[in-house]
């Protein structure tokens, strides 16, 4: 039995099967319709989100599946005391696979290693979001039909934004790999991340103004600065509003450069840039979804 | 000068840093064993000044060293034999420590979760970096 905790878990091959299936369910939906009749997704989210779990969910749906699951702790044993070990042993008499969303960082590592049934780390506070990247990787993947040989920019929280960092640890593995890191000093990247980069001799820059390096890039991946991950409202308020992409700056970027936003929203990206062919953030939504109906096969062994 | 018998059987571990000895008996949990421990603190030492020595007479199987790697490798391990030194043990930085220092990031499962065990992997043998295995927070003594 297989979890997905990290996108590291999966091998480079194993990813490209994965993307394999995804774009074949994408193209054949009808021949996936009823592959997971009788089996149930758990989604438990000890965290709001309605992105990741409804895509979850869809995806489950979409497969032939149903869905049990909590949308907040409040709604949840947890709210009670109950140990996110308990809970997923009890989960595991109710469901055949378990997505877990939790605001503390190592959770669905815990819920795994108590579980008998495969769990899918759907965020762990700031720590790793794979199913997130597995989005992004697919997304530029479709798109641009290659992994590697890019000069990507990740501009905003790069210090709490755990998309940002599991993606950083996929794409190190993609040959000839530039990472251009654009934050304020106080969300810069993590010092393990650096460490990994310099370890594997893999280009990167650390600059503070998006406008100084757009042009170089093949990909944009943008990033909200999270209210939720900071413990001072004043910081929050301070740096929220930091970076701005608006058609000004787009006038500057390479025409077949992408943007990419893990989603929500908020003023990073201003809604004037949606109508750019460039702009494919909610592209990126609809592989998501195309994403998770693969990994859940593929866990559940039903390829 | 203080002077503390010989033993016949277990370890002398010399050249620990002035002032740790008792930290040390802790992390090897010698107050749980039944055995004779000396303590001696703040002996004079030509190439330190002042150090540690914990004399431990038990048998030489019964306790884990790993865990004084992870401590302080400058400390020499002695191990003794019908009363004399047959070996001069080699401290390898343990791969994984269990139980022995706690993550400290306040956003780790382990901060609200008390009956987990505190693990810690060793991410960078060259640079003694020790990671939580949870939430991979890098281990750092002075917070």
């Amino acid at each position: 039995m297989r979890h997905l905790m990290n996108p590291l878990d999966f091998s480079v091959e194993e990813l490209d099967t994965l993307f394999e299936l995804a774009m074949d369910i994408e193209k054949n939906p009808e021949k996936y319709a009823d592959r997971c009749a009788g089996k149930k997704i758990a989604t438990c989210f000890y965290e709001a989100s309605t992105r990741t779990r409804l895509s979850f969910e869809a995806a489950m749906i979409n497969l032939g599946g149903s869905v049990i699951g909590f949308s907040d702790a409040n709604s949840s044993s947890a709210s009670k005391g109950e140990s996110v070990s308990d809970t997923i042993r009890v989960i595991s008499c109710f469901a055949d696979i378990c997505a877990m969303r939790h605001p503390k960082e190592g959770a669905a590592m815990v819920a795994a290693s108590r579980s008998s049934i495969p769990v899918i780390n759907a965020g762990d506070g700031g720590h790793q979001h794979p199913t997130q990247t597995l989005t992004d990787l697919l997304t530029i993947r479709s798109l641009k039909g290659r992994l590697n040989h890019f000069t990507i920019g990740l501009c905003g929280d790069l210090k709490f934004g755990r998309t940002v960092h599991s993606l950083i640890n996929a794409l190190s593995r993609y040959e000839d790999i530039h990472f251009i890191f654009i934050s304020p000093e106080e969300l810069r990247v993590p010092d393990y991340i650096i460490e990994m980069l310099k370890e594997k001799n893999i280009p990167y820059e650390e600059v503070i103004k998006l406008e100084d390096t757009i042009a170089q890039l093949d990909l944009l991946y943008m990033t909200r600065v999270q209210r939720e991950r900071f413990f001072n409202e004043e910081d929050y308020v301070r740096l929220k509003d930091f970076y701005i992409l608006d058609k000004k700056k787009m006038k500057a970027a390479k025409e077949d450069m992408l943007v990419l936003h893990p989603l929500p929203r908020v003023n990073e990206i201003s809604v004037e840039v949606d109508d750019d062919p460039r702009a494919v953030y909610f592209k990126q939504v609809q592989y998501g979804m195309y994403v998770r109906m693969a990994l859940i096969l593929t866990l559940l062994e039903l390829v | 000068m203080l002077n503390v018998g010989k033993i016949e059987e277990g370890f002398v571990l010399d050249h620990i840093e002035a002032g740790k000895s008792l930290s040390l008996y802790h992390h090897l949990q010698l107050d749980k064993l039944d055995c004779t421990v000396a303590i001696i603190k703040n002996a004079r030492s030509n190439k330190m000044g002042k150090k540690d020595i914990l004399k431990v007479e038990c048998d030489i199987n019964m306790l884990d060293l790993d865990i004084l790697a992870f401590i302080d490798h400058n400390i020499t391990v002695n191990v003794i034999k019908d009363g004399e030194i047959v070996d001069k043990r080699e401290l390898i930085l343990p791969r994984e420590i269990k139980n022995v220092i706690h993550c400290k990031n306040p956003r780790c499962i382990t901060s609200i979760e008390q009956e987990l065990p505190h693990i810690f992997f060793l991410a960078d043998e060259e640079k003694e970096i020790y990671r939580c295995k949870y939430c991979e927070e890098k281990y750092d003594s002075k917070k």
